[in-house]
Parts: C-alpha cells; structure tokens; sequence
C-alpha cells in the first residue's frame, strides 16, 4: 500500500561557486495516512527533497531518481501532467506563510482558486467552500476573514491560512514545510494540534527541526543529514534508541535533554566531506568512516541507519 | 574595496562607458590640437556641404567645421556638467546634512523645500529661470543648479538618517563632545559612494538639461559653438543638410549613454542587492 | 483609507505655499528693473516717464511682501496675471494650450504603456534571452536620446524623405497625422523609463514565496503570472506614472517647439523670447499646479491598488 516511493534521489544545483549537491541517493517510502517527519539542521537538504517531489525546482536543476506516487514516477510527468498531481494529489504548505500569501489578494481567494481549479466548482461555490476550509482550521469568523488580505491576519492565523490553502482540494499527501518555524510556544502547540487533527485521513511528510512537534504527529522519523537520509524508524523508538551519532547529538541538543550543542558545523553542500559525511563531527569516527561511505541497514525491524558502527560499505 | 574594484571590472558596459567619457575628456581638453579647423571662423561659400575630405563632417549653414565645432563643443558640455554637478552636489549635501543631522523643524523645512520644488518639472523651472535671468552660459548653469540640488539633499539625507541609527548607540557610551566631527568621520564615509552614484547618474539630466536649453537659444550665444544650439541651427536647413541635424545629436547621445553605462555599472558595483540578482543566473 | 487621503491633502499645503513662493520669486530674479527690461526696445534705452507709469500700472512699484500677496490672493481668485504683450489675462491662452498638451501627453502615454508593460513583463520572464537584451539594449539607448534629437530624426525620415507625415502643425485641431510623430517623440522616451520600471519590478515579484506557493497549487504558469505575479509587479509602475507625466511635461517644451504643437510648452518658450515674464510666470504656476494634482491622483490611486496601504495592518491574537 506504499502511496510515495522516493528512489535514489540525487538534486544538484549548478551555481556560480560550484555543484551544490543537495539531495544524495535518497530513499524513502511512505504508506497511504502515514505521517512522516523529516528532521534535520537547516540546510540539510529536507526543503528541497519537499519541492522536488512537488517538481517545484528551478528547470536548470540536475535531478535524477525516481518519485513513485500512485504507480507513476512523478519525475517522467509532463508539466502539464504534474499540474493536475500538485494541489489535488499531493499539497505542499510552504515555509513563512507571511510571505507565501500574495498580499494583494484575499485569503478566501487564494483558496478559492484551487478549489475551482481542481474541483471545477463555480465561484460562488468554491468561495463557500473556501470559508469553510477557513473554519476548518478554526479560524473564527470565517466569513469576515476569508474577505481580508493576508497582513491582516497574525502569524498563527496566517499558517492556518495555508494549512487551508493545502487542505482545500483533498489530496491523499501533504508536505509540509516548518509550519512551526518563528511561532511563539503556545501558538505552536496550537498549530501542532490542529494539523494532527485535520491529517487524520491523510498522508503526510513533516519537514522541520523540531523534533518535539514531529514526535507529536509523526508515525515514523527520518533523520537528513548532509542531504542525505542517515536514519530512519518508528517516532518512539527513535526517541528510545537512536543509533546513529548524529541522531543522538540532535536529541542531546534539545532543551529537555540538556541543549548539548554538536560540535563543528554543517558541511558546505558544494564540498562534500569524503567517506561518512559525519566523521568529522563524530566522536565515534573511526578509519574507515573517513574513507568509505556506508549503505542503509535494517539493524531491527522498521529501523534502519546508515553508520559503519552497525553497517557494511556502499556497494 | 577589493570586492568594489573587482565587480566593476567585471561589468563590461560600465567599462566602455568610462572609456568613453575618458576619451571625451581628452578630446575637450586637446580640441585645440585635434580640431582640423577653426570653429568659429566663416567661410559662406563653403555653406552647408556635406562630409568631405577638407571638412569630414562637413559645414553649417556659415560654413563653419561642424568637426571642429563639435571638438570644441565638448569642452562646454563636459564643463557644465562638471560644474553644475559639482555646485548643486555641494549645495544639495550641505542642506542635506543639516536637514538629517538636525532633523526637527529644520528638516522639515528642507524637506518641504524639496517637495516643493520637485513639483515642478524639472525643466520647466529650470527653463523659466533660465529665461529670466537672460541669455548666457551662466543663467544656464544656475538654472540647473537650482532644479538639480534636490536629489543630493536625499541621498545624503538617507545616508545620514540611517547611520544615526546606529551611531546612538556608540555615543550612548564614549563621546558626547565633538559628535560633529565623529558623525562626518562616520557618515560621510558611508555616504561618498552612493553620491558618487548619483553625480554620475546624474551628469545625463544636467547635460540633457543644458543642451536642451541651448537648443531653445538660451545659453552660449552664438558664434560659440554647443551642440544642442547646433542642431537648432541645423533645423532650418534638413532637407538641404541633413548632417547638421546628425552630427550633434550623436555627440549628446555618446556622451548621455556614456555617463549612464558607468553610472548603473557603479551603482550595481555597489549595491549588494543588485549584485546577488547577478549570481542567481 | 479617508484619512489617508485628508493626510495627504492637508500636507500639500506647505508644499504649495513654498511653490507659490518659488513661482513668485522667478518676477524679481530679472537682472535690472523689471519695467525697463521690458519697456527697452530696439530703438534705445526706454523713456523714463513711460517706464514709471508702467511700473504703477503694473504694481511693480509695491514693496515686495505686498506685491506677493496681492499676487497670490489674485491667484486664489483665478487670476493669474495679465500678461505684458497682451494685457489679457494670461490664463486666457494657457487653457487651450494646455488643452493641446493634454491631448499630446495622453497619447504619448498610451503609446508609451502599450510598449512598455509588455515588452518589461516578456523581458523579465525571459530573463538573459534575446528579447530581454534587445529590449533593454533598446531602452538604454531611448533613455540617452535626447528627445529634441530624436523628434527631428523622426521629422527628417518619415516627414522629408517619406513624406508619410506632415513636418509640424497643429492641423485640425490636432488631428491625427499630426500627432503621431511628436506622440512617438515623447512616447518612445517615456516607454524606455517605464520598460526598465516594468521589468525590474516583475522580476521582484516572481521571486517571491508566493508565486512559488501559487505553483504548488497547480496553477498554470499563465494564471501565476498573470494574476499573482502582475497585480504585484504593477504596483511600482502605476507609483511612478505621475513621475511619467512630469516628464512627459518636461519633454513638451522641446517637442512641441519642434513639432510646433500648440501647447503650454510652445507657450512658454514664446514668452520667454517675447520677455512677457507674468505669461512665463503664469505658465510655470499652471504647470507646477497640475503637477502636483496629478501626483495627488496618483498616490490616492496606490493606496487602492495596494492592499496593506488600504487596510492598515491590524495585529490580531490568535
């Protein structure tokens, strides 16, 4: 019952200062209502996995893989193809809903326009629709505040907006990207609960750095790094046992845990470090990690990591 | 400044147009040696001929070099320009300085000096000054001066404003005395470039200005030669010798589009924002 | 948004006691006696008896503070002046040379709109191609030429040697074979300011998140561009269109001395010749009036175009 089947995915972008190779043999899967979080620092690459699977990357971008959604590869769909897919099959909720929201439009129309573009509703309809969507999302008075323009609403309210935006056409995945990013706590959990409550029925990829929201919703955690996937199990075990080392700094890093910060930074995605692409933060780096890279392994059921402490070498 | 230099070098355009105004500045300044004629001297029975090998582009309708006019042509309009750039920037800085210095009543006055005279369009007023105070280069100039000073006034007054900011916050805990001298060791530095920008940019409106006004008969009085009163001369006679309506208009084309290629190289060279529109390609 | 717009009109108060004052002023910048100037034809130096009558006549015999009110309550009261030629009130030809210029300035808009906004969105969405360099090439060189050139090119080519169109005039009441080539003089000028405007702005916009969040709802590119990207991308083009028509007054003097247009810029530069300064005066207070109208249309506008400017942000909790 596999809905996303994301095959070794490769995103290199060319720039002026080099390859930024963003995404690297990534592999995922995803069942149909299952949650997903994708955790990792900024600039890990999760983003970019998120628009790539939308095929919302720059045309000069260098893609290859495969993204398998409901028995079609995603990345051999003409544009126009891919059209019907965003929005009515998979929705993407952008980061910064404060700028993500056309201000010289009203919020209801903004979800307006999917509706009638997806479901081919009239315009009054669809602008019903719209409202409803809004109260969805508890958004109180949503018939004054469908008419109003995207400053007008707070932070909170403008996420809500977009989670709106995502849900209104239906489709059997959403991604979404850092809904949490720059709320205050209490707005936070507000965010958090609600999308629990309105991805009941459907699937969903969490991109974010906050591992506290991810553990609330997520089924299962995968864990980016360097722009790639380098561990990947059930959210409670996760949290119970992680086995790769950077999974333990990140969760050492957490405030509850004692906000032990890893050492060293994220690498340049342009100049890859060779080997494991974590041996020079790792305290548990050995020879070979700093020569070979290793391969995913499935150490127990449903928990896979890619770390020479329990693997073999890429073929 | 490294970073400056190395920007600017790579911005072609900007480069052919300060070789361009390199090269006019030397033709202004060695029109005497390079002129093949004398611009000023008559010879009515050589009126109105076209491009030959004694006069390569030919003569007006007095049958002067329209070359050697040009050649000589250049010093003026390269000299008002400097001038009245240099005049309106000074004034234009000194009230903007007290205007964002100051700030308060006096830069509401300023500023409102400001708004007020950008209410009229610019050549407009500059024509209505120039022509009341009479004919001559001079009238011309303090025409010009008068409508041009406004946009330095801003520049620097922007600077200023956005560079208190900051200082506050280190006067909060050192100074106190001299904090006139400390704001010029602070603004100034940061305010040189983008007036730089602007003179630059705005050598085109003064040299437009001033040819324009020239060509309505304001300005040099004749025989002196300037190019926009050339091609009023040149009028009366297109059809017989039409390039006497070319020739000038050509030279103030150069020289306008020059002055630009270096101002937008300069003002992408630095400003950060123009620059990562570049990097995105 | 009503108080936006009373703002703004009761800070145009200052602005245009300030022009009254600069307008007045231009009267005494005129080297020597106003009335002697005047009065010194080409027979010699003015008879001294006739100069002072005229003086009185004219009021120029008043100190200066009472002459300026006398001036400006006359202004007030729609009087503008009688002018030193004719001694008709000088607004008498100014109202349909301004008309002339009205009808000039709109077409040249027109035409200046047409070009700019569609070539400025192709040359932007088709950044670094052939188009984009050709048209900013093109606006390059239409913002370095001078426009008094460039109309007598146009004259030389389509009126001499085509003949397609007459040299100058005014024809019937400015019909259109006359129009066509000083609207084109100011018209192409104006569109290579607007272009750049245009093209900059768009290529602002489509960076934006939500042109990319409009994608990823399955918009075609079309609607993206054409209803999210433009009424954006716009907004900076409209700001600048009162600044446009300043220029395109600006642009008058020259054009419609070449093309002899019978409009306020004709107007002036003949009394600048005839030395009639209160038809100078009147002139350049006229202009500056409408000037500053037009620039009051125009920000009212924005405010309805932009909806954060229409509906001040309110921060609500929750």
């Amino acid at each position: 019952m596999t809905l996303l089947g994301v095959r070794n995915l490769r995103v290199h972008f060319p720039t002026e200062e080099g390859l930024v190779k963003a995404v690297n043999t990534v592999d995922l899967e995803m069942k149909g209502r299952e949650k997903l979080g994708l955790i990792g620092e900024t600039g890990c690459g999760k983003t970019v996995l998120g628009m790539c699977i939308m095929r919302l990357l720059q045309p000069n971008t260098e893609v290859a893989g495969e993204i398998w959604y409901k028995g079609r590869d995603l990345l051999r769909l003409s544009e126009g193809e891919m059209r019907k897919v965003r929005g009515r099959e998979i929705a993407m909720i952008l980061q910064n809903p404060a700028t993500s929201l056309n201000p010289v439009l009203r919020v209801g129309e903004q979800i307006a326009e999917a509706i009638r573009l997806h479901q081919g509703l009239d315009k009054r309809t669809a602008w019903a629709r719209a409202v409803e969507e809004l109260e969805a999302v508890k958004i109180a008075s949503a018939e004054e505040r469908a008419k109003e323009y995207p400053h007008q609403f707070s932070g909170g309210m403008q996420e809500r907006a977009m989670i709106a935006m995502g849900l209104a056409c239906d489709p059997a995945l959403i991604i979404a990207d850092e809904p949490t990013k720059g709320l205050d706590v209490k707005i936070k959990m507000q965010v958090v609960r609600l999308l629990k409550e309105v991805v009941r029925e459907k699937a969903m990829l969490f991109i974010t750095h906050d591992l506290g929201a991810a553990a609330e919703i997520c089924d299962r955690i995968a864990v980016m790094y360097a722009g790639e996937i380098v561990e990947c199990a059930e959210t409670s075990e996760i949290f119970r046992n992680p086995l790769h080392p950077y999974t333990q700094g990140f969760l050492n890093s957490l405030p509850s845990r004692g906000l032990k910060p890893i050492p060293g930074v994220s690498p340049s995605l342009i100049d890859i470090p060779s080997g494991c692409r974590f041996h020079q933060r790792c305290d548990c780096a050995t020879e070979i990690c700093e020569e070979e890279h290793s391969e995913m392994v499935e150490v127990k059921e449903g928990h896979f990591v890619r770390c020479f402490l329990f693997g073999e070498k890429d073929a | 400044m490294a970073d400056f230099v190395s920007q600017f070098r790579e911005n072609r355009t900007a480069l052919v147009g300060a070789a361009v105004i390199l090269l006019l500045v030397l033709v202004a300044i060695f029109a005497p040696q390079l002129a093949p004629h004398n611009p000023i001297k008559a010879s009515l029975d050589e009126r109105l001929t076209g491009p030959s090998e004694k006069y390569p582009l030919g003569t007006d309708h007095l049958g002067r070099c329209v070359l050697s006019r040009l050649l000589y042509g250049a010093r003026i309009s390269l000299a008002v320009g400097v001038v009245v750039v240099g005049v309106a920037a000074a004034v234009g800085v000194a009230l903007g300085i007290i205007s964002g210095f100051y700030g308060g009543v006096l830069d509401e006055i300023i500023m409102r000096l400001v708004d007020a005279m950008l209410a009229f369009p610019s050549i407009f007023l500059a024509l209505a000054i120039a022509g009341t105070l009479g004919p001559g280069l001079g009238n011309v100039m303090i025409a010009i001066i008068v409508v041009e000073w406004t946009r330095y006034a801003r520049v620097i007054r922007g600077s200023i404003l956005s560079v208190k900011e900051n200082y506050y916050v280190e006067a909060a805990r050192a100074l106190g005395a001299s904090d006139f001298y400390v704001v010029t060791r602070h603004i100034l530095p940061n305010a040189i470039a983008p007036i730089i920008v602007v003179a630059t940019l705005g050598m085109a409106p003064v040299i437009l200005a001033a040819t324009s006004l020239s060509f309505l008969g304001l300005g040099v009085q004749p025989p002196t030669p300037e190019w926009g009163m050339m091609l009023n001369d040149g009028r009366l006679f297109m059809r017989r010798a039409p390039h006497l309506t070319t020739f000038p208009g050509v030279a103030i084309m150069i020289t306008i589009l020059a002055f630009n290629l270096l101002g937008d190289g300069l003002r992408d060279a630095l400003d950060p924002r123009a620059r990562t529109e570049k990097e995105l390609r | 948004m009503l108080n936006y717009i009373l703002k703004r009109i009761i800070l145009l108060a200052p602005i245009l006691l300030l022009v009254s004052l600069i307008t007045f002023s231009i009267l005494y910048i005129i080297p020597g006696d106003p009335a002697e100037t005047i009065l010194t034809g080409p027979g010699g130096a003015a008879d001294p008896k006739a100069v002072e009558e005229f003086r009185v006549k004219m009021g120029l015999d008043r100190p200066l503070h009472i002459q300026y009110l006398k001036w400006l309550n006359n202004v007030l009261h729609g009087n503008f002046g009688y002018s030193y030629m004719t001694e008709q009130p000088v607004l008498d030809p100014i109202l349909p040379a301004f008309r002339a210029t009205l009808k000039l300035a709109v077409a040249s808009m027109i035409l200046s709109l047409l070009i700019s906004i569609p070539v400025g969105i192709i040359s932007a969405i088709k950044q670094y191609s052939l188009i984009d360099n050709l048209s900013m090439t093109g606006a390059l060189l239409g913002v370095s030429m001078p426009n008094f050139w460039q109309g007598l090119l146009l004259i030389l080519l389509f009126a001499v040697y085509l003949g397609w169109f007459p040299v100058a005039g005014y024809g019937e009441n400015g019909d259109f074979e006359h129009l066509v080539l000083p609207a084109i003089t100011l018209g192409t000028s104006s569109a290579a300011i607007t272009t750049r405007l245009m093209r900059s702005s768009m290529l602002e916009t489509i960076r934006q998140d939500y042109i990319q969040a409009a994608r990823a709802k399955g918009l075609s590119e079309r609607v993206v561009i054409g209803k999210h990207a433009l009424k954006n991308a716009l907004i900076p083009v409209v700001t600048v269109a009162g600044l446009n028509f300043g220029y395109l007054l600006d642009g008058s003097v020259v054009v419609e001395t070449i093309f002899a247009w019978p409009g306020i810029g004709k107007l002036m530069v003949g009394s600048i010749y005839m030395r009639d300064y209160p038809m100078i005066q009147g002139c350049i207070l006229f202009v500056a009036l409408v000037y500053v109208a037009v620039n009051l249309v125009v920000d009212i506008l924005y405010t309805f175009l932009d909806p954060r400017i229409r509906y001040e942000t309110k921060a609500k909790a929750k």
